[in-house]
């Protein structure tokens, strides 16, 4: 597990401008953000928290789908599991690869978040670290995942709008989930996202940790490992 | 996989214990597609068997197979001992896919560090990992570009830092999808003449090709047409049998002979082949042995 991801960062160091995009885009993106609420520092404080969740996700998502895309098409999968690799340690050492960079991402944008923006929370920033960690593994999963139903990098790109945009709409990010149509209310209440953007927000509004923010962070991590087990599942020593 | 226990009522008894490979009634479909249909045949170890037959007949198929990736596989496929895809298969046997499978992102050294983690996990292992990687560099002559990516050589290169990675672990069992396609003579050479070392030191090798001078090299052949196998021998006593100069007649006569087997509706074909004065050999190398 260790040698697999020791192997993916490595492949990243090889690529800085990739690492560049990963670590600086999120940040960019929230400074971005802060200028635009300028007159409205409080929506600021709510989209920013909310967005900071959802970064790792899907910079996550993209990057391991199209790495274990690679890894199909290039025939280095095949490869792995002809040698005595188990499915798991590959798939860990992805999760452990991906997991250290959101780490660092996630540190810097929270960093300059709280810091330099002004980003008020109430809570520890270190619960919304650890909130952006669990998104990371969440998309780094989902990647996983559906990078089994992709025979091209085009399709999937294409991924991800299918796959996180709905998400994305439904998460509370633009209006309270209880405002909406009572049908799209109960779909948003079986999406992982609503949990890491309420979780975001329990962290924000609460100086403790309250017993949302441990449901919200359980319900992450599971589906975390739910989808990365299902992801086990489509990779196949045997193939037609 | 539907291998049945070499002790049913109905199997004929297993094979001798030099034999690397038996197949008996192989057979692989591929969506509706029969790929290979039936086939019985032995690779034994010690020795290079050459597969040979034009593209698309079905070689990769049967390596797949053999190496345990291919599914929808009937019929009794015995490695080493072992039914095909059997997990204690895997660090046994060495696979060269004929796209090089290797990182492009990584170099040469990076991607064999990493796949002699996978077979030999641990830091126990450290020094013998290391010693591993240098000799298989070594081995396929790449000690000079060690550091250099792999996306940055040159197809033949890169096809070269995939045999690397097969030859990690000793295996007894080398299965070697076209490896020397690409590649210049000096250096097709070189390879043969490392084939023939590792089969010296008992390994079996499988190894494909459609350059039929090839052929010329290996201890036995495998000549593949349409997913059978037209024949089973080796290079003299292929020639001998079909009273031809070299191994590409010997094979043009086996496929005129197959065909005119397959449409003896009556009209017998003769049994000379009308493809002798097409039959020039495609390169005309000298075989290292």
């Amino acid at each position: 597990m260790t040698a697999t991801a020791g192997r993916v960062l490595r492949q990243l160091t090889h690529d800085p401008r990739t690492i560049a995009l990963l670590v600086i885009v999120p940040v960019l993106l929230i400074t971005l953000l802060r200028y635009v609420f300028d007159g409205a520092p409080g929506t600021f404080d709510a989209t920013g928290a909310s967005l900071l969740g959802i970064f790792p996700l899907i910079t996550m998502f993209l990057v391991t789908s199209i790495a274990t895309l690679r890894e199909r098409t290039t025939g280095t999968l095949e490869r792995l599991l002809s040698l005595p690799l188990g499915k798991g340690g590959l798939i860990g050492g992805y999760a452990l690869a991906f997991g250290a960079v959101a780490v660092v991402q996630s540190a810097l944008a929270t960093a300059v978040s709280v810091w330099l923006l002004g980003l008020d929370v109430v809570g520890s920033p270190w619960l919304l670290l650890l909130v952006a960690l669990l998104d990371a593994l969440l998309g780094t999963a989902l990647g996983l995942f559906v990078s089994a139903f992709a025979a091209s990098e085009f399709q999937a790109v294409q991924f991800m709008p299918a796959v996180i945009f709905p998400q994305l709409l439904l998460c509370g990010l633009f209006t309270p989930r209880e405002a909406m149509h009572p049908v799209l209310e109960a779909i948003s209440n079986v999406l992982p996202m609503s949990y890491a953007v309420d979780g975001m927000n329990q962290v924000l509004q609460h100086p403790d940790i309250t017993g949302d923010f441990v449901r919200d962070i359980a319900v992450v991590a599971g589906s975390a490992l739910l989808v990365l087990c299902l992801g086990a599942i489509t990779l196949r020593r045997r193939t037609p | 996989m539907m291998n049945y226990e070499p002790g049913a009522p109905d199997t004929p008894p297993p094979p001798p214990p030099t034999s690397a490979i038996a197949a008996r009634g192989l057979t692989v479909v591929r969506g509706t597609r029969t790929v290979l249909r039936a086939l019985d045949f032995t690779v034994p170890s010690g020795s290079i068997t050459g597969l040979l037959g034009p593209s698309g007949c079905g070689k990769t198929t049967l390596m797949r197979a053999v190496v345990g990736t291919q599914a929808k596989v009937t019929g009794v496929l015995d490695v080493l001992g072992h039914p095909a895809g059997d997990p204690a298969l895997r660090p046994r046997i060495g696979y060269v896919t004929q796209a090089p499978s290797v990182y492009t992102d990584l170099t040469v050294r990076q991607n064999l560090d990493y796949f002699a983690a996978v077979l030999h996990p641990g830091r126990a292992h450290r020094a013998a990992r290391r010693e591993a990687v240098a000799r298989a560099i070594d081995d396929v002559d790449l000690t000079t570009r060690a550091d250099a990516l792999a996306g940055a050589l040159s197809g033949g290169q890169r096809s070269r830092v995939s045999l690397a990675v097969a030859l990690l672990g000793t295996p007894d069992l080398l299965v070697l999808d076209e490896p020397t396609v690409g590649l210049d003579p000096v250096l097709r050479r070189d390879l043969w003449n490392l084939f023939h070392r590792l089969a010296d030191r008992g390994t079996a090798l499988l190894v494909s090709s459609h350059v039929m001078d090839e052929a010329e090299r290996c201890h036995r052949l495998l000549l593949m047409r349409d997913g059978r196998i037209l024949a089973e021998d080796t290079p003299d006593a292929l020639r001998h049998r079909t009273g031809t100069a070299t191994v590409e007649e010997a094979f043009l006569h086996l496929v005129d002979a197959d065909r005119a087997d397959a449409d003896r509706t009556g009209d017998h074909a003769t049994d000379e082949h009308p493809a002798d004065e097409t039959a020039a050999p495609l390169t005309t190398e000298e075989a290292p042995r």
